[in-house]
Protein backbone atom coordinates (compact mmCIF):
# COMPACT_ATOMS: atom_id res chain seq x y z
CA UNK A 1 0.00 0.00 0.00
CA UNK A 2 2.52 2.52 0.76
CA UNK A 3 4.72 1.12 -1.94
CA UNK A 4 6.03 3.54 -4.14
CA UNK A 5 5.86 3.57 -8.43
CA UNK A 6 9.62 3.06 -9.33
CA UNK A 7 10.18 3.38 -13.54
CA UNK A 8 11.87 0.04 -13.89
CA UNK A 9 14.20 1.33 -16.82
CA UNK A 10 15.29 4.57 -14.58
CA UNK A 11 17.52 1.76 -12.74
CA UNK A 12 18.12 -0.55 -15.83
CA UNK A 13 22.00 0.08 -16.07
CA UNK A 14 22.66 -1.15 -12.37
CA UNK A 15 20.15 -3.60 -12.75
CA UNK A 16 21.58 -5.52 -15.31
CA UNK A 17 25.09 -5.73 -13.44
CA UNK A 18 23.14 -7.12 -10.38
CA UNK A 19 20.86 -9.45 -12.85
CA UNK A 20 17.79 -8.14 -12.41
CA UNK A 21 15.11 -9.54 -13.94
CA UNK A 22 14.09 -8.77 -18.50
CA UNK A 23 10.84 -8.23 -18.70
CA UNK A 24 8.54 -6.75 -21.76
CA UNK A 25 5.64 -4.45 -20.85
CA UNK A 26 2.22 -6.50 -21.28
CA UNK A 27 0.53 -2.75 -22.62
CA UNK A 28 3.94 -1.15 -24.83
CA UNK A 29 6.03 -4.23 -25.30
CA UNK A 30 8.82 -2.07 -24.14
CA UNK A 31 11.62 -4.57 -23.01
CA UNK A 32 13.28 -3.57 -19.76
CA UNK A 33 15.21 -4.86 -17.05
CA UNK A 34 13.71 -4.80 -13.91
CA UNK A 35 15.86 -4.43 -10.60
CA UNK A 36 15.39 -6.41 -7.78
CA UNK A 37 12.87 -4.21 -5.79
CA UNK A 38 12.98 -2.88 -1.86
CA UNK A 39 10.57 -3.61 0.58
CA UNK A 40 7.01 -2.42 -0.14
CA UNK A 41 8.00 -1.09 -3.47
CA UNK A 42 6.09 -1.17 -6.85
CA UNK A 43 8.00 -1.22 -10.33
CA UNK A 44 6.01 0.40 -13.50
CA UNK A 45 6.52 0.52 -16.82
CA UNK A 46 9.15 3.47 -17.64
CA UNK A 47 7.00 4.50 -21.10
CA UNK A 48 3.33 3.56 -20.19
CA UNK A 49 3.71 3.35 -16.51
CA UNK A 50 1.53 0.31 -16.56
CA UNK A 51 2.06 -1.24 -13.49
CA UNK A 52 4.53 -4.23 -13.83
CA UNK A 53 4.82 -5.76 -10.02
CA UNK A 54 5.01 -4.85 -6.39
CA UNK A 55 7.23 -6.48 -3.97
CA UNK A 56 4.87 -8.97 -1.67
CA UNK A 57 6.72 -10.06 1.33
CA UNK A 58 5.68 -13.59 2.70
CA UNK A 59 2.91 -14.00 -0.49
CA UNK A 60 2.59 -17.71 -0.42
CA UNK A 61 1.78 -17.56 2.89
CA UNK A 62 -0.24 -14.51 3.46
CA UNK A 63 -2.28 -15.81 -0.16
CA UNK A 64 -2.72 -19.84 1.32
CA UNK A 65 -4.23 -18.15 5.06
CA UNK A 66 -6.56 -15.56 3.17
CA UNK A 67 -7.53 -18.16 0.36
CA UNK A 68 -8.45 -20.43 3.23
CA UNK A 69 -10.74 -17.76 4.75
CA UNK A 70 -12.53 -16.80 1.37
CA UNK A 71 -13.11 -20.40 1.19
CA UNK A 72 -14.87 -20.84 4.42
CA UNK A 73 -16.80 -17.75 3.14
CA UNK A 74 -18.16 -18.57 0.21
CA UNK A 75 -19.65 -21.72 1.29
CA UNK A 76 -21.24 -20.12 4.18
CA UNK A 77 -22.57 -17.30 1.68
CA UNK A 78 -24.22 -19.64 -0.72
CA UNK A 79 -25.60 -21.92 2.55
CA UNK A 80 -27.73 -19.18 4.56
CA UNK A 81 -30.60 -17.08 3.09
CA UNK A 82 -28.99 -13.13 1.60
CA UNK A 83 -32.68 -11.43 1.22
CA UNK A 84 -35.87 -11.63 2.75
CA UNK A 85 -39.36 -10.32 1.85
CA UNK A 86 -42.48 -9.59 3.99
CA UNK A 87 -45.64 -8.67 2.30
CA UNK A 88 -49.45 -9.80 3.36
CA UNK A 89 -47.93 -12.19 6.13
CA UNK A 90 -46.08 -13.82 3.77
CA UNK A 91 -42.11 -14.47 4.21
CA UNK A 92 -40.02 -15.02 1.52
CA UNK A 93 -36.10 -15.67 1.28
CA UNK A 94 -33.70 -16.18 -1.37
CA UNK A 95 -30.04 -17.62 -1.55
CA UNK A 96 -27.73 -16.49 -4.26
CA UNK A 97 -28.39 -19.93 -6.03
CA UNK A 98 -32.18 -18.90 -5.12
CA UNK A 99 -32.01 -16.44 -7.71
CA UNK A 100 -30.41 -18.65 -10.23
CA UNK A 101 -33.19 -20.80 -9.87
CA UNK A 102 -35.69 -17.74 -10.41
CA UNK A 103 -34.22 -16.62 -13.12
CA UNK A 104 -33.77 -20.37 -14.95
CA UNK A 105 -37.69 -20.87 -13.82
CA UNK A 106 -39.32 -17.88 -15.37
CA UNK A 107 -37.53 -18.62 -18.65
CA UNK A 108 -34.35 -16.81 -18.63
CA UNK A 109 -31.71 -19.91 -18.59
CA UNK A 110 -28.75 -18.11 -20.55
CA UNK A 111 -29.09 -15.33 -18.08
CA UNK A 112 -29.76 -17.56 -14.86
CA UNK A 113 -26.34 -19.44 -16.24
CA UNK A 114 -23.95 -16.45 -16.77
CA UNK A 115 -25.49 -15.16 -13.02
CA UNK A 116 -24.18 -18.81 -11.88
CA UNK A 117 -21.41 -18.29 -13.59
CA UNK A 118 -20.39 -14.67 -12.10
CA UNK A 119 -21.38 -14.96 -8.61
CA UNK A 120 -20.69 -18.73 -7.81
CA UNK A 121 -18.43 -20.69 -10.28
CA UNK A 122 -16.20 -18.00 -10.90
CA UNK A 123 -15.11 -16.93 -7.33
CA UNK A 124 -15.32 -20.58 -6.22
CA UNK A 125 -12.24 -21.48 -8.80
CA UNK A 126 -11.16 -18.01 -8.16
CA UNK A 127 -10.62 -18.89 -4.33
CA UNK A 128 -10.11 -23.02 -5.44
CA UNK A 129 -6.87 -22.52 -8.43
CA UNK A 130 -5.11 -20.05 -6.19
CA UNK A 131 -5.60 -22.48 -3.06
CA UNK A 132 -4.30 -25.61 -5.22
CA UNK A 133 -1.49 -23.36 -6.67
CA UNK A 134 -0.18 -22.34 -3.11
CA UNK A 135 -0.26 -25.40 -1.62
CA UNK A 136 1.36 -27.19 -4.96
CA UNK A 137 4.96 -24.55 -5.24
CA UNK A 138 5.43 -25.33 -1.37
CA UNK A 139 7.68 -27.52 -2.48
CA UNK A 140 9.53 -26.50 -6.14
CA UNK A 141 9.93 -27.31 -8.98
CA UNK A 142 6.08 -28.06 -8.61
CA UNK A 143 4.40 -29.93 -11.52
CA UNK A 144 3.13 -28.93 -15.07
CA UNK A 145 -0.56 -29.05 -14.09
CA UNK A 146 -0.08 -26.00 -11.47
CA UNK A 147 0.99 -23.78 -14.39
CA UNK A 148 -2.39 -24.40 -16.07
CA UNK A 149 -4.34 -23.65 -12.98
CA UNK A 150 -2.53 -20.48 -13.07
CA UNK A 151 -3.73 -19.65 -16.22
CA UNK A 152 -6.90 -20.79 -14.83
CA UNK A 153 -6.93 -18.38 -12.10
CA UNK A 154 -6.13 -15.01 -13.62
CA UNK A 155 -8.76 -15.86 -16.91
CA UNK A 156 -11.35 -16.28 -14.09
CA UNK A 157 -10.75 -13.85 -11.90
CA UNK A 158 -12.21 -11.05 -14.09
CA UNK A 159 -15.53 -13.07 -14.47
CA UNK A 160 -15.76 -13.53 -10.62
CA UNK A 161 -18.45 -10.48 -9.91
CA UNK A 162 -19.24 -10.46 -6.41
CA UNK A 163 -18.83 -7.39 -5.68
CA UNK A 164 -20.74 -6.01 -8.56
CA UNK A 165 -23.54 -8.99 -7.80
CA UNK A 166 -23.82 -7.13 -3.86
CA UNK A 167 -24.33 -3.84 -5.42
CA UNK A 168 -27.16 -5.55 -8.06
CA UNK A 169 -28.86 -6.65 -4.54
CA UNK A 170 -28.67 -3.65 -2.66
CA UNK A 171 -30.39 -1.90 -5.87
CA UNK A 172 -33.30 -4.84 -6.16
CA UNK A 173 -33.35 -4.36 -2.46
CA UNK A 174 -34.07 -0.60 -2.82
CA UNK A 175 -36.73 -1.33 -5.45
CA UNK A 176 -38.57 -3.79 -4.04
CA UNK A 177 -38.73 -2.03 -0.23
CA UNK A 178 -41.36 0.27 -1.72
CA UNK A 179 -43.69 -2.35 -2.46
CA UNK A 180 -42.85 -4.93 0.78
CA UNK A 181 -40.34 -5.26 3.88
CA UNK A 182 -37.18 -6.26 3.02
CA UNK A 183 -34.92 -8.54 5.47
CA UNK A 184 -31.25 -8.52 4.91
CA UNK A 185 -30.16 -11.93 5.75
CA UNK A 186 -26.25 -13.53 7.19
CA UNK A 187 -25.03 -13.92 3.47
CA UNK A 188 -25.09 -10.13 2.89
CA UNK A 189 -22.97 -9.50 5.23
CA UNK A 190 -20.91 -12.90 4.64
CA UNK A 191 -20.79 -11.58 0.95
CA UNK A 192 -19.94 -8.10 1.93
CA UNK A 193 -16.68 -9.38 3.89
CA UNK A 194 -15.74 -11.55 1.16
CA UNK A 195 -15.50 -8.69 -1.16
CA UNK A 196 -12.78 -7.29 0.99
CA UNK A 197 -11.07 -10.94 1.51
CA UNK A 198 -10.72 -12.10 -2.20
CA UNK A 199 -9.29 -8.19 -2.43
CA UNK A 200 -6.77 -8.57 -0.27
CA UNK A 201 -6.15 -12.44 -1.87
CA UNK A 202 -5.38 -11.34 -5.20
CA UNK A 203 -3.14 -8.30 -3.42
CA UNK A 204 -1.11 -10.68 -1.47
CA UNK A 205 -0.60 -13.11 -4.51
CA UNK A 206 2.36 -12.49 -6.17
CA UNK A 207 2.39 -14.93 -9.68
CA UNK A 208 5.88 -13.80 -10.31
CA UNK A 209 7.04 -16.24 -7.41
CA UNK A 210 4.73 -19.01 -8.08
CA UNK A 211 6.07 -18.96 -11.63
CA UNK A 212 9.56 -19.32 -10.71
CA UNK A 213 8.48 -22.69 -8.53
CA UNK A 214 6.84 -24.60 -11.38
CA UNK A 215 8.90 -27.08 -13.84
CA UNK A 216 8.85 -25.58 -17.60
CA UNK A 217 6.94 -27.05 -19.78
CA UNK A 218 9.30 -27.97 -23.60
CA UNK A 219 12.59 -27.01 -21.96
CA UNK A 220 13.57 -24.77 -25.24
CA UNK A 221 12.62 -27.59 -27.85
CA UNK A 222 9.09 -25.73 -28.99
CA UNK A 223 9.79 -24.22 -32.12
CA UNK A 224 12.74 -22.65 -31.87
CA UNK A 225 11.38 -20.26 -29.03
CA UNK A 226 14.28 -20.20 -26.33
CA UNK A 227 14.30 -17.58 -22.99
CA UNK A 228 16.07 -14.83 -22.16
CA UNK A 229 17.82 -14.00 -19.04
CA UNK B 1 22.04 -6.80 -24.49
CA UNK B 2 21.41 -3.26 -25.01
CA UNK B 3 17.53 -2.82 -25.48
CA UNK B 4 16.73 0.67 -23.73
CA UNK B 5 13.97 2.01 -25.13
CA UNK B 6 13.38 -0.98 -27.91
CA UNK B 7 9.87 -3.00 -27.94
CA UNK B 8 10.50 -6.58 -27.23
CA UNK B 9 9.38 -7.38 -30.83
CA UNK B 10 11.69 -5.21 -32.46
CA UNK B 11 14.40 -7.00 -30.73
CA UNK B 12 13.11 -10.03 -32.23
CA UNK B 13 11.42 -11.73 -28.88
CA UNK B 14 8.09 -11.65 -26.76
CA UNK B 15 7.23 -11.54 -23.45
CA UNK B 16 4.78 -14.28 -22.76
CA UNK B 17 1.14 -13.10 -22.25
CA UNK B 18 0.88 -15.70 -19.67
CA UNK B 19 3.68 -16.43 -17.29
CA UNK B 20 5.47 -12.60 -18.35
CA UNK B 21 8.76 -15.06 -19.53
CA UNK B 22 10.52 -12.74 -22.28
CA UNK B 23 11.64 -15.34 -25.32
CA UNK B 24 13.01 -14.96 -28.69
CA UNK B 25 10.69 -16.02 -31.28
CA UNK B 26 12.00 -18.39 -34.12
CA UNK B 27 13.48 -16.59 -36.74
CA UNK B 28 10.90 -17.75 -39.80
CA UNK B 29 8.18 -16.66 -38.07
CA UNK B 30 6.09 -19.28 -36.91
CA UNK B 31 4.39 -21.17 -34.56
CA UNK B 32 5.77 -21.19 -31.23
CA UNK B 33 5.31 -21.81 -27.43
CA UNK B 34 6.30 -20.44 -24.00
CA UNK B 35 8.99 -23.10 -23.17
CA UNK B 36 7.64 -21.81 -19.39
CA UNK B 37 4.15 -22.18 -19.18
CA UNK B 38 3.55 -24.13 -22.84
CA UNK B 39 1.04 -21.24 -24.28
CA UNK B 40 1.47 -20.34 -27.34
CA UNK B 41 3.27 -17.25 -27.86
CA UNK B 42 2.52 -13.97 -30.11
CA UNK B 43 4.60 -11.27 -30.80
CA UNK B 44 1.41 -9.46 -31.25
CA UNK B 45 -2.23 -10.89 -30.40
CA UNK B 46 -2.81 -12.44 -33.68
CA UNK B 47 -6.00 -10.80 -35.72
CA UNK B 48 -6.30 -8.56 -33.34
CA UNK B 49 -8.10 -5.93 -34.95
CA UNK B 50 -9.98 -7.77 -37.04
CA UNK B 51 -11.45 -9.74 -34.09
CA UNK B 52 -12.33 -6.53 -32.13
CA UNK B 53 -13.91 -4.93 -35.13
CA UNK B 54 -16.18 -7.61 -35.44
CA UNK B 55 -16.63 -8.25 -31.59
CA UNK B 56 -17.31 -4.17 -31.36
CA UNK B 57 -19.74 -4.54 -34.19
CA UNK B 58 -21.87 -7.59 -32.68
CA UNK B 59 -22.15 -5.51 -29.39
CA UNK B 60 -22.85 -2.19 -30.64
CA UNK B 61 -26.00 -4.40 -33.06
CA UNK B 62 -26.91 -6.01 -29.66
CA UNK B 63 -27.11 -3.19 -27.57
CA UNK B 64 -30.46 -1.52 -29.45
CA UNK B 65 -32.25 -4.46 -28.26
CA UNK B 66 -30.86 -4.76 -24.97
CA UNK B 67 -32.20 -0.88 -24.80
CA UNK B 68 -35.31 -1.58 -26.50
CA UNK B 69 -36.81 -4.43 -25.36
CA UNK B 70 -38.25 -4.74 -21.92
CA UNK B 71 -36.04 -6.34 -18.75
CA UNK B 72 -38.72 -7.11 -16.43
CA UNK B 73 -42.15 -7.76 -16.52
CA UNK B 74 -44.63 -6.89 -12.90
CA UNK B 75 -47.70 -8.58 -12.99
CA UNK B 76 -50.23 -7.79 -10.89
CA UNK B 77 -54.35 -9.01 -11.14
CA UNK B 78 -54.92 -5.75 -12.39
CA UNK B 79 -52.44 -5.94 -15.49
CA UNK B 80 -48.81 -6.27 -16.50
CA UNK B 81 -46.26 -3.76 -16.72
CA UNK B 82 -42.60 -3.99 -18.77
CA UNK B 83 -39.56 -1.86 -17.82
CA UNK B 84 -36.68 -1.45 -20.00
CA UNK B 85 -33.48 -0.28 -18.34
CA UNK B 86 -34.36 3.31 -19.10
CA UNK B 87 -37.54 2.67 -17.77
CA UNK B 88 -36.22 1.16 -14.50
CA UNK B 89 -33.52 3.92 -13.88
CA UNK B 90 -35.87 6.44 -14.11
CA UNK B 91 -38.30 4.80 -11.46
CA UNK B 92 -34.98 4.23 -9.09
CA UNK B 93 -35.18 8.35 -8.92
CA UNK B 94 -36.37 9.38 -5.50
CA UNK B 95 -34.99 11.77 -3.32
CA UNK B 96 -33.32 8.80 -1.38
CA UNK B 97 -32.08 7.03 -3.68
CA UNK B 98 -31.03 8.71 -6.82
CA UNK B 99 -27.51 8.03 -5.90
CA UNK B 100 -28.24 4.62 -7.21
CA UNK B 101 -30.10 5.99 -10.10
CA UNK B 102 -27.18 7.53 -11.60
CA UNK B 103 -25.01 3.88 -10.68
CA UNK B 104 -27.38 1.83 -12.37
CA UNK B 105 -27.48 4.52 -15.18
CA UNK B 106 -23.72 5.08 -15.63
CA UNK B 107 -22.91 0.86 -15.52
CA UNK B 108 -26.04 0.22 -17.75
CA UNK B 109 -26.00 2.94 -21.05
CA UNK B 110 -22.88 5.19 -20.03
CA UNK B 111 -20.87 2.29 -20.07
CA UNK B 112 -21.32 -0.10 -22.62
CA UNK B 113 -21.95 2.77 -24.93
CA UNK B 114 -18.56 4.51 -23.97
CA UNK B 115 -16.57 1.06 -24.35
CA UNK B 116 -17.97 0.85 -27.73
CA UNK B 117 -16.92 4.50 -29.04
CA UNK B 118 -13.55 4.01 -26.97
CA UNK B 119 -12.94 0.71 -28.51
CA UNK B 120 -13.60 2.23 -32.48
CA UNK B 121 -11.48 5.33 -31.48
CA UNK B 122 -8.21 2.75 -30.51
CA UNK B 123 -9.01 0.60 -33.87
CA UNK B 124 -9.19 3.53 -35.82
CA UNK B 125 -5.91 5.17 -34.31
CA UNK B 126 -4.22 1.73 -34.32
CA UNK B 127 -5.64 1.24 -37.60
CA UNK B 128 -4.01 4.64 -39.10
CA UNK B 129 -0.73 4.22 -37.62
CA UNK B 130 -0.78 7.06 -35.10
CA UNK B 131 1.33 8.21 -32.83
CA UNK B 132 0.22 10.76 -31.21
CA UNK B 133 -1.18 10.25 -27.62
CA UNK B 134 0.23 7.10 -26.41
CA UNK B 135 0.15 7.12 -23.14
CA UNK B 136 -3.62 8.35 -22.62
CA UNK B 137 -4.66 6.03 -25.31
CA UNK B 138 -2.89 2.78 -23.35
CA UNK B 139 -4.72 4.65 -19.84
CA UNK B 140 -7.99 4.55 -21.94
CA UNK B 141 -7.57 0.79 -22.70
CA UNK B 142 -6.94 0.06 -18.97
CA UNK B 143 -9.64 1.70 -17.57
CA UNK B 144 -12.08 0.28 -19.93
CA UNK B 145 -10.60 -3.15 -18.96
CA UNK B 146 -11.29 -2.28 -15.28
CA UNK B 147 -14.55 -0.53 -15.61
CA UNK B 148 -16.20 -2.60 -18.16
CA UNK B 149 -17.66 -5.69 -15.62
CA UNK B 150 -19.48 -3.54 -13.88
CA UNK B 151 -22.35 -3.57 -16.59
CA UNK B 152 -22.99 -6.72 -15.64
CA UNK B 153 -25.08 -4.55 -12.64
CA UNK B 154 -28.58 -4.03 -14.07
CA UNK B 155 -28.23 -8.02 -14.81
CA UNK B 156 -28.08 -9.08 -11.20
CA UNK B 157 -30.36 -6.23 -10.40
CA UNK B 158 -32.73 -8.50 -12.70
CA UNK B 159 -32.11 -11.54 -11.38
CA UNK B 160 -33.00 -10.32 -7.65
CA UNK B 161 -35.94 -8.38 -7.98
CA UNK B 162 -37.26 -12.09 -10.06
CA UNK B 163 -36.13 -14.18 -7.04
CA UNK B 164 -37.96 -12.34 -4.85
CA UNK B 165 -40.95 -10.51 -6.00
CA UNK B 166 -42.90 -14.55 -6.44
CA UNK B 167 -45.64 -13.58 -4.79
CA UNK B 168 -48.65 -15.30 -6.83
CA UNK B 169 -51.34 -14.24 -7.78
CA UNK B 170 -50.75 -11.13 -5.85
CA UNK B 171 -48.04 -9.84 -7.82
CA UNK B 172 -44.17 -11.31 -9.51
CA UNK B 173 -42.09 -10.28 -11.85
CA UNK B 174 -40.98 -11.67 -14.81
CA UNK B 175 -37.46 -10.89 -16.53
CA UNK B 176 -38.16 -9.96 -19.89
CA UNK B 177 -36.23 -10.40 -23.35
CA UNK B 178 -33.87 -7.70 -23.16
CA UNK B 179 -32.16 -9.25 -20.15
CA UNK B 180 -30.03 -11.49 -22.36
CA UNK B 181 -29.47 -8.67 -24.85
CA UNK B 182 -28.23 -7.02 -22.17
CA UNK B 183 -26.41 -9.80 -20.59
CA UNK B 184 -24.39 -10.36 -24.46
CA UNK B 185 -23.27 -6.78 -24.64
CA UNK B 186 -21.59 -7.01 -21.63
CA UNK B 187 -19.97 -10.58 -22.43
CA UNK B 188 -19.28 -9.69 -25.62
CA UNK B 189 -17.50 -5.96 -25.38
CA UNK B 190 -15.55 -7.95 -22.05
CA UNK B 191 -14.18 -10.30 -24.73
CA UNK B 192 -13.28 -7.40 -27.67
CA UNK B 193 -11.31 -5.60 -25.04
CA UNK B 194 -9.74 -8.67 -24.30
CA UNK B 195 -9.14 -9.32 -27.64
CA UNK B 196 -7.50 -5.86 -28.29
CA UNK B 197 -3.60 -6.10 -28.12
CA UNK B 198 -2.86 -2.88 -26.22
CA UNK B 199 0.54 -2.56 -27.53
CA UNK B 200 -0.34 -2.10 -31.13
CA UNK B 201 -1.10 1.51 -29.73
CA UNK B 202 3.04 1.65 -29.12
CA UNK B 203 4.15 0.16 -32.73
CA UNK B 204 5.39 2.50 -35.34
CA UNK B 205 3.89 2.22 -39.22
CA UNK B 206 7.27 0.70 -40.25
CA UNK B 207 7.41 -1.76 -37.66
CA UNK B 208 4.20 -3.44 -38.44
CA UNK B 209 5.48 -4.70 -41.90
CA UNK B 210 8.25 -6.72 -40.45
CA UNK B 211 6.38 -7.83 -37.50
CA UNK B 212 7.01 -11.31 -36.22
CA UNK B 213 4.02 -13.63 -36.26
ZN1 LIG C 1 4.60 -0.18 -20.77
Amino acid sequence: MAGEGVPAAATAATASAAGGTLLACPDCDLLQRLPPLPLHHAACCARCRAPLCRHKPDSLERTLALALAAAILLLIANLVPMLGLSVAGREAFTTVLGGVIAMWREGSQVVAMLVLFAAVIAPALEIGCLLLVVLAVRRPPAPHWVATLLHGYEFVREWSMIEIMLLGVLVALIKIAELATVIPGLALFVLGSLVFLLAAMAAAFDPRVAWQRIEWAAGGAAGGAEAMR
Amino acid sequence: MNSAGASALSQGCAGCEVCGLVVRLPVPAGAASCPRCGERLHGRRPASIERTWALTIAALLLYIPANLLPVMTTNTPLGAVSDTIMQGVVELWSPTSWPLAIVVFVASVTIPLGKLIALAYLLLTVQRGSVRSNEQRVRLYRLLKFIGRWSMLDVFVDTFVVALIQLQPLMWVEPGAGVIYFAAVVVVTMVAVNSFDPRLIWDLPQQEKQAHG
